[in-house]
């Protein structure tokens, strides 16, 4: 019997990197977006929110282009 | 396909049916907790699964061409007979699983079905028993650890992170990625388990002398398992996705996003490195780890426990089924048509006893009024106070000493005795 513990540890390890590192980006996208119209009442300066809001988007596309990776990994 | 015998015919459309379980048991995988959070409508979610998993049935260029995987020695014999009754093990399985509402692996129970048909009719020989224990014993050991591991630490950095925002304006973001994930994991099922099917019927097709060795699925086979898997996806095995959705912990759109996300990661990222973890066992432990995650988050574990208990059992029992259908079936004419009989006779046993607690689209969310009936009529199963239909408790106190004490004759027995 021969158990292949370093690709069961490296599975492991992807696995739960890859969903902090998803989950953690999209969050930030979504707290971005959030914060926008709080900032805009607040009165905050308008590059500040142009600026989370363009890293807002950017934590978005990334997460896009993760969904896409996978829709390859399951096509080919 | 000029000459196919009523024996292959049979069998394809067994392999069709099993598929057709394979859906609605799975649809809960993708969509329970789309669904539980309300991210979508359990019918938008159902239909969205479904052609999902159509597509997914035709996207891969990779065929299958082995129906085990390497577990089973094809090679050795393997008689139309024995896919019959393996099929038989496995869609009886999963009817009891369904009933009972617990998620349990319709890939486990093919491979059940089918070794311990192989079994009775080949012998012990025709199982690779490292194969068994590398892709099917360890990826379901690790499975839920690791995807409930990834949806814990997820939730607490998502949580963490969202913790200044106001809940409304971030849960429609958290339910739109969610239901990104939820398309994904739909999306791998059609392309894996569809795939399953198409294997089985090719090699029925092989065996059979209707197609030569080697052969890659005709069109209809591809056609016929893709739509098959789809109308049981949108039928929603709801007493499955109430489980998972409602029954484990209740979940926040935060927690649905990061469980279904962590679901699809880890589902891929496995496949993609060569060591293919349970989508049913990745699902329901990336639930309990997004109810571990967010404070406040109560797991019921008496439901993860039955849950736990069933997944132990799909293996031998499926495969017990499958080694009594294939005795059977290897009589001959007869044998064949009475395994069809008890399949029939037991689906349908199955589907009445489902229908004295019906679970549907429209009740799916609905756990006050389960839990209102409860405590008077749970008490005697010893269970705790999830939210569970009440048939589920019924049934698995019945099947879970059977299957611990491992008397051959208990398990099989079970669509009959319910009739």
């Amino acid at each position: 019997m021969n158990i292949e513990w370093s690709v069961l540890g490296e599975v492991a390890l992807v696995s739960v990197l890859l969903t902090i590192a998803l989950v953690g980006l999209f969050t930030v996208g979504i707290v971005t977006g959030a914060n926008q119209g709080g900032a805009a009442a607040a009165g905050r300066p308008r590059l500040g929110a142009a600026l989370s809001r363009v890293g807002g988007y950017a934590c978005f596309a990334l997460c896009a282009a993760a969904v896409g990776y996978g829709i390859y990994l399951i096509a080919f | 396909m000029e000459h196919i015998t009523l024996l292959i015919a049979i069998v394809i459309v067994t392999a069709l049916a099993f598929d057709f379980t394979n859906g609605f048991h799975d649809t809960a995988n993708a969509m329970a907790t789309t669904i539980s959070t309300g991210a979508m409508k359990p019918k938008a979610a159902v239909a969205m699964s479904a052609v999902l998993n159509l597509v997914g049935a035709f996207l891969s260029v990779e065929v299958a061409r082995t129906i085990s995987g390497g577990i089973i020695d094809e090679s050795a014999g393997v008689q139309p007979e024995v896919i019959f009754a393996g099929l038989v093990g496995a869609i009886l399985w999963n009817l009891l699983t369904w009933l009972a509402g617990l998620p349990s692996s319709s890939s486990h129970a093919l491979f059940g079905g089918l070794i311990g048909a192989t079994i009775a009719s080949v012998g012990l020989d025709a199982i690779h028993g490292d194969a068994v224990v590398m892709k099917v014993i360890v990826p379901a050991l690790v499975a839920p650890l690791v995807a409930g591991f990834a949806a814990m630490a997820a939730t607490r950095l998502t949580y963490r992170v969202a913790r200044n925002t106001d809940e409304r304006a971030t849960s429609k973001g958290y339910r739109a990625g969610q239901i990104g994930s939820a398309a994904l994991v739909s999306l791998a099922h059609g392309t894996n388990d569809a795939q399953k099917t198409m294997g089985v019927m090719t090699l029925a097709l092989i065996a059979g002398g209707v197609l030569a060795p080697d052969s890659d699925p005709p069109m209809w086979v591809i056609a016929s398992a893709g739509i098959a898997i789809a109308l049981g996806t949108y039928l929603g095995g709801w007493r499955i996705i109430r489980t998972l959705g409602k029954g484990i912990t209740d979940i926040q759109p935060p927690q649905g996003f990061a469980a279904q996300t962590s679901a699809a990661t880890t589902i891929l990222a496995s496949s993609h490195m060569g060591f293919a973890l349970s989508t049913t066992q990745v699902c329901s432990g990336a639930v309990m780890g997004c109810g571990l995650g967010r404070k406040g988050g109560v797991v019921h574990w008496s439901t993860a426990r039955r849950m736990v208990v069933a997944w132990g059992l799909t293996l031998p029992a499926a495969g017990i089924i499958g080694a009594l259908g294939a005795l059977l079936a290897e009589q001959g004419t007869w044998g064949v048509s009475a395994v069809l009989a008890l399949l029939i006779a037991g689906s349908i046993a199955i589907y009445v006893r489902s229908r004295k607690e019906p679970v549907d689209h429209s009740n799916v969310n609905d756990v006050n009024g389960v839990n209102d009936a409860q405590p008077a009529e749970a008490a005697p199963a010893e269970s705790g106070p999830e939210p569970a239909p009440v048939p589920l408790q019924v049934t698995i106190t019945r099947t879970a000493p059977a299957g611990r004490a491992g008397e051959e004759p208990s398990v099989p027995d079970q669509p009959t005795t319910t009739v």
